[in-house]
C-alpha cells in the first residue's frame, strides 16, 4: 500500500512526462490509413513528430492545423477545415484524429459543432470518419490522451451491434504496451481459437516493416471496417487500467462485457489471464503456453538470487510502472524509488511506501542507494551522474536500437524482463566483487 | 505581445539580407516566412527556433515556460556538445497546469527560476515564453527582472512564443534577446588582436571542435561562440572582438549586423562545410582581422595553413575516387549550404543529380547552377512520395539529408546519410569533410544494400 503525493515545486526539472495530445496522435496511429493531426501551432506536432520517430525509426504521420497568433484569438475553425481538406486531397486518409493542444483549449472553442459545419460544407468528408480528441497540454498526461482518444473512438466508431461475430474478442491495448507485445497477446488469444480486434493496434503500423509503397499515412493498424464491429464481440479483453475508459464506453454502446487486465507480467496474472481465455473459449490452455509458463518458473527460480533485497528505482507512466514495479517485486525486489506522471488507482497498490507524481529530479534525488534506475532514456543523464545502470522502458526509448521488439508481456515477456534486469544486477555485483570489501561476495559464489 | 509584434516586423525587415532587400517595400511587410498550410506544413515553431539557438549555451539554466508539451516532449534531443559544463541538457520547465491558465503562471515562474538558480547555480537563467501564458497574458520580461533584482543574476526573457512563426524566426528573436540582454554587459579578462566571434554555430556532434585546432595554429582566439559550446560570460562580453564570422545562412544575420552597427565589428557569411568553403572562411577570417590592426604576417600564416590542410584533405579524399565515381547523389540540406559541399563530391567523382535550394538566395542558386549545370535539379520542395519514387527507381544512389526524410529512403531500400541537428558524425572542415566522404562510402558499400532488395525465394521476380 503506497502513499500517493504529488511533487511541490514549482519548476519541473527533467520531465518524465509528456502531454496528453501526442498520446492522443500515437493512439490514431494505431488505426490503418489514419492521419493524426494536432490544433495547435506547427511547433507542436513538429515536437512529438521529432519523438516518435527517435522512438520507432518509422516514418510518423501526424500533421497540424498551423495556427498562429491572428487565428488563435480569432478563432481557428478556418484552420480546422482548411486542414481536412488538404490532408483529404493529399493523403486521402481512412480516417483524420484531431487532438486540441493546451494553444487551442485556452481559447476554447466549439469544435464537434463546427465539424458538422465543415462537413454539411463539403460534401466529400461527408463519409470520412473524424474523430475528435479534447487533450489540452496542461492537463493529465501521454497516457490520458491515449485512453481518451481510445474512448472516443470507440464511441464515433463502433456500431450498434446486429448480430454475434463467434470467437471475435476485442483487445483493447494500452499506450505502454510494444509491438511485440501486441503481437504476443494476438498470439495467445488465437491459440484458444479466438480471433482478436485490437485497438490501437500498433503492431500493424509501428512494427518497423518494409510497405509495398510510400504511404503519407498509417501503414498498418486496425481497419475502420473492423472498430465498427467491435460491437459484435464475444468480449473484451483491456491491458492496462487506463483501458478501462474506452472498454465502458465499449459496453455501454453494445453490451459487450469488458475484463481489465491491469498488467500482464508475473505468473499469476498471466495464469488468471489464461484462464480467463479458456473461459471464453472453452478450450484448455494449450500445451505451448503450459510448457512457456514452466520456463518462467525456471527463470524465477534461476534468477531470484540477483533481486532478493535489492533495491530498484523506477519512473513510468502509472500502467508501466506497475506492470514492471509488480513483477519486480515478487521476484523479492525493493522498490525503493517510484516516480509517476499522473493519477491512477494503480497507485496505491503499489508495493511501496511512496509514489510521486513527478520528474526525473525527483527520481535522481532519491536513487541514490538503489541498484538499478527503470525509466525511459531519459533517465541516461542520472544514470550516469549516479553510476547505477539504467534499463530503459516505455516511449521515448531514442538511444537504443528495438523499441517496438521488446517484449514485456506473458511469460515470456515476464521471462525477459527478469533476464534482462538480473544480468545488469548481475554485473554489478560482479564490479562490487572488485572492491576490497565488496558486498557482492556471496553472490558472487553462487554465480 | 504589442512589443513582440514590433519586434517580429523588426527582425523580418533585415537590412543585412540580400533576399529581404531584393524585395519590394510591400513584400518585405509581410516578413520572410511563408505562409504555412494546414494539413501540409512541416517544421518547428518560433519558441523551438529560439531554443536551438541558445539552448548550446552550456552553463545556463534554461526555463521553459508552459505547459509539459514544449519541453516535455523535446528536452536534451539535439546534439549540441559541451566541453565542460552539462547543466544546458538539463530540462527545466514551469510545466503550467489548468489552475495557472487560469489564475496565470507568474508568479510559478519566479517561484521556478528560484528553485532553478537555488538548486543548480547556473551562471544566468533564460526564460522561454510559450504559446498559452503568452495567450493568457503572463509578462515574462517584468517576472524575469524582477528575479534578476531579487536573486542577483542575469534572467533573460526570450519571448518567442511558437504561434509567432517559424524557427528561423525564433532563430532571430533569440538573437534580439541576446543582443538586447546580454551581449555587451561584461567585459572579457583581457583582449587581443585576435579574437572573434562565430555566430550562428551550433556545434554539433563537436564541428566547433573541429574547426579550433585549425584556428589555434594561427593563433586566433574564439572569443565566443553563438551558441555552440558556449559560456554566458564569453556572450556577454562578445562586443570586444574584431571581428566576426557569421555561420548557417541567415539564423543570425541580426546578431552579426547589429554588433557591426553598435561595436563596429565586421563580418562575413561563411561556412565550414566543404574544403574550399573552410580555406575561404581562414581567409576571411585573417583578412578582418588584418584590416582591424593585426600583424599582416597572419595572412601569409594562414596561406600556408590552407596550402597544407588542403592538400592533407585531398590525399586523403584521392583514395575514395575510385570508389565512388559516378555516383548519384540527392542532397537535401536545408539550412546547411547546399553549393558548399557540392564541389568537394564533386572532387571525388559523386555525381549531384539533385540539391534543395529551399533556403538559398538567388546568389546560392547561381552558385548551384554554375556547380552542376543547367540540367541540374533544383528543389524547392519535393514531396516524400515523389523522393521515394526518385530512390526506389535509382535515380540516385544515395540520400544525404535530414532526419526526416530518413525513412522515405531507408524503406526504398536505399543509402541515406543524417546530416542534420540529430546527426552523430561530425562534418567541418577539412577533417569533417573526410569523414563525411568516408561515411558516404561505408554507407553505399555495405553489404546490406544486395540481400536487403533481394525478394524473398517464394515470392515472383
Amino acid at each position: 500500500m503506497a502513499k500517493v503525493v504529488s511533487s511541490r515545486k514549482s519548476c519541473s526539472v527533467n520531465p518524465l512526462k509528456m502531454s496528453q495530445p501526442i498520446g492522443g496522435a500515437l493512439a490514431f496511429m494505431g488505426i490503418a490509413n489514419a492521419m493524426p493531426v494536432l490544433h495547435g501551432s506547427q511547433g507542436c506536432t513538429a515536437f512529438g513528430l521529432v519523438l516518435f520517430v527517435r522512438h520507432f525509426r518509422e516514418a510518423i504521420p501526424l500533421q497540424t492545423t498551423a495556427m498562429n497568433e491572428v487565428s488563435t484569438i480569432l478563432g481557428g475553425m478556418e484552420n480546422i477545415e482548411e486542414a481536412l481538406l488538404n490532408i483529404h486531397a493529399r493523403a486521402k486518409p481512412e480516417l483524420i484524429g484531431l487532438c486540441t493542444t493546451g494553444l487551442t483549449e485556452t481559447r476554447g472553442e466549439d469544435i464537434m459543432g463546427e465539424l458538422k459545419l465543415i462537413r454539411s460544407r463539403h460534401p466529400e468528408l461527408q463519409e470520412l470518419p473524424i474523430v475528435f480528441v479534447e487533450t489540452p497540454d496542461y492537463k493529465d498526461s501521454f497516457q490520458d490522451g491515449w485512453a481518451n482518444t481510445v474512448a472516443r473512438i470507440v464511441c464515433e466508431l463502433v456500431d450498434k451491434p446486429r448480430f454475434p461475430i463467434p470467437g471475435q474478442v476485442n483487445l483493447l491495448a494500452g499506450s505502454h504496451l510494444t509491438a511485440a507485445d501486441i503481437e504476443e497477446i494476438v498470439d495467445t488469444i488465437e491459440a484458444f481459437g479466438l480471433k482478436a480486434v485490437v485497438l490501437p493496434d500498433l503492431s500493424g503500423s509501428l512494427d518497423g516493416h518494409i510497405p509495398q509503397d510510400f504511404s503519407p499515412t498509417t501503414i498498418g493498424g486496425t481497419k475502420v471496417r473492423e472498430i465498427r464491429s467491435m460491437g459484435g464481440s464475444l468480449a473484451t479483453i483491456a491491458i492496462g487500467r487506463q483501458m478501462e475508459k474506452a472498454a465502458i464506453e465499449l459496453e455501454s454502446r453494445s453490451g459487450v462485457s469488458y475484463t481489465v487486465f491491469d498488467r500482464l507480467t508475473g505468473l499469476e496474472e498471466n495464469d488468471r489471464f489464461l484462464m480467463h481465455l479458456s473461459g471464453l473459449s472453452g478450450q484448455p490452455v494449450p500445451e505451448k503456453l503450459r510448457r512457456r509458463r514452466s520456463q518462467l518458473v525456471d527463470a524465477m527460480l534461476d534468477s531470484h538470487f540477483h533481486f532478493g533485497g535489492k533495491k530498484i528505482a523506477i519512473a513510468a507512466e502509472p500502467d508501466l510502472l506497475w506492470a514492471i514495479g509488480a513483477l519486480f517485486a515478487e521476484m523479492g525486489a525493493k522498490i525503493s524509488v517510484a516516480v509517476t506522471t499522473t493519477r491512477s488507482p494503480l497507485l496505491e497498490r503499489m508495493p511501496c511506501e511512496e509514489v510521486l507524481i513527478g520528474d526525473l529530479e525527483d527520481l535522481e534525488t532519491r536513487a541514490g542507494d538503489s541498484d538499478l534506475i527503470l525509466t525511459h532514456s531519459h533517465g541516461r543523464q542520472a544514470s550516469r551522474r549516479l553510476g547505477i545502470p539504467l534499463m530503459r522502458i516505455g516511449l521515448p526509448t531514442f538511444d537504443r536500437l528495438g523499441a517496438s521488439h521488446a517484449l514485456n508481456v506473458g511469460y515470456r515477456g515476464s521471462m525477459k524482463l527478469i533476464f534482462q534486469a538480473a544480468n545488469l544486477l548481475l554485473e554489478r555485483e560482479d564490479e562490487d566483487c572488485k572492491k576490497p570489501w565488496g558486498n557482492g561476495a556471496a553472490a558472487a559464489q553462487i554465480v | 505581445m504589442a512589443l513582440l509584434n514590433v519586434k517580429v516586423q523588426e527582425v523580418f525587415d533585415e537590412p543585412g539580407c540580400e533576399k529581404n532587400r531584393s524585395k519590394s517595400e510591400k513584400e518585405r511587410k509581410k516578413g520572410c516566412s511563408k505562409q504555412l498550410v494546414p494539413g501540409a506544413a512541416a517544421g518547428g515553431c518560433a519558441f523551438d527556433g529560439a531554443k536551438i539557438a541558445l539552448q548550446p549555451i552550456a552553463d545556463v539554466a534554461h526555463i521553459v515556460h508552459g505547459p509539459i508539451a514544449c519541453e516535455g516532449n523535446s528536452w536534451d534531443n539535439r546534439g549540441a556538445k559541451s566541453s565542460g559544463p552539462e547543466l544546458y541538457r538539463t530540462g527545466f520547465t514551469t510545466d503550467i497546469s489548468e489552475n495557472d491558465v487560469i489564475y496565470g503562471g507568474e508568479k510559478k515562474l519566479f517561484r521556478a527560476i528560484r528553485e532553478a538558480i537555488e538548486k543548480y547555480h547556473p551562471q544566468a537563467v533564460f526564460v522561454y515564453q510559450t504559446c498559452v501564458p503568452a495567450l493568457i497574458g503572463d509578462e515574462i520580461e517584468m517576472v524575469c527582472k524582477s528575479a534578476s533584482e531579487k536573486f542577483g543574476k542575469p534572467v533573460i526573457p526570450i519571448n518567442a512564443p511558437g504561434f509567432v512563426g517559424s524557427k528561423n524566426l525564433g532563430n532571430k528573436l533569440a538573437g534580439e534577446a541576446l543582443l538586447e540582454h546580454v551581449i555587451g554587459t561584461r567585459e572579457p579578462e583581457f583582449t587581443t588582436p585576435y579574437d572573434i566571434n562565430i555566430i550562428g554555430e551550433y556545434n554539433l556532434a563537436g564541428e566547433l571542435w573541429q574547426v579550433k585546432p585549425l584556428l589555434d595554429r594561427l593563433g586566433i582566439r574564439i572569443l565566443a561562440c553563438l551558441s555552440g559550446d558556449g559560456r554566458y560570460n564569453d556572450i556577454a562580453s562578445s562586443h570586444r572582438a574584431r571581428a566576426a564570422m557569421m555561420v548557417c545562412s541567415k539564423a543570425m544575420i541580426n546578431v552579426a549586423r547589429k554588433m557591426e552597427e553598435r561595436y563596429g565589428i565586421p563580418f562575413f557569411e561563411g561556412s565550414f562545410y566543404g574544403i574550399s568553403d573552410t580555406s575561404d572562411a581562414l581567409r576571411n577570417i585573417a583578412r578582418l582581422l588584418v584590416e582591424r590592426g593585426a600583424p599582416e604576417e597572419l595572412l601569409a600564416r594562414t596561406e600556408s595553413l590552407i596550402a597544407e590542410e588542403e592538400a592533407r584533405a585531398w590525399e586523403k579524399l584521392r583514395v575514395y575516387r575510385p570508389r565512388l565515381a559516378g555516383k548519384k547523389v540527392l542532397l537535401f540540406t536545408g539550412g546547411v549550404k547546399s553549393w558548399s559541399i557540392v564541389s568537394a563530391l564533386q572532387e571525388v567523382g559523386l555525381t549531384i543529380v539533385g540539391t534543395s535550394v529551399k533556403k538559398s538566395t538567388d546568389e546560392d542558386k547561381e552558385r548551384v547552377k554554375a556547380l552542376l549545370g543547367e540540367e541540374a535539379h533544383m528543389f524547392d520542395e519535393l514531396p516524400p512520395r515523389e523522393m521515394y519514387r526518385m530512390l526506389k527507381e535509382s535515380r540516385a544512389d544515395i540520400m544525404l539529408s535530414g532526419g526526416r526524410s530518413q525513412f522515405v529512403a531507408l524503406k526504398a531500400k536505399m543509402p541515406w546519410l543524417d546530416i542534420n541537428q540529430e546527426r552523430h558524425h561530425a562534418y567541418a572542415a577539412y577533417v569533417g569533410m573526410v569523414a563525411l566522404v568516408e561515411e558516404i562510402d561505408k554507407s553505399l558499400h555495405n553489404p546490406i544494400w544486395e540481400q536487403v532488395r533481394k525478394a524473398a525465394p517464394w515470392e515472383d521476380n
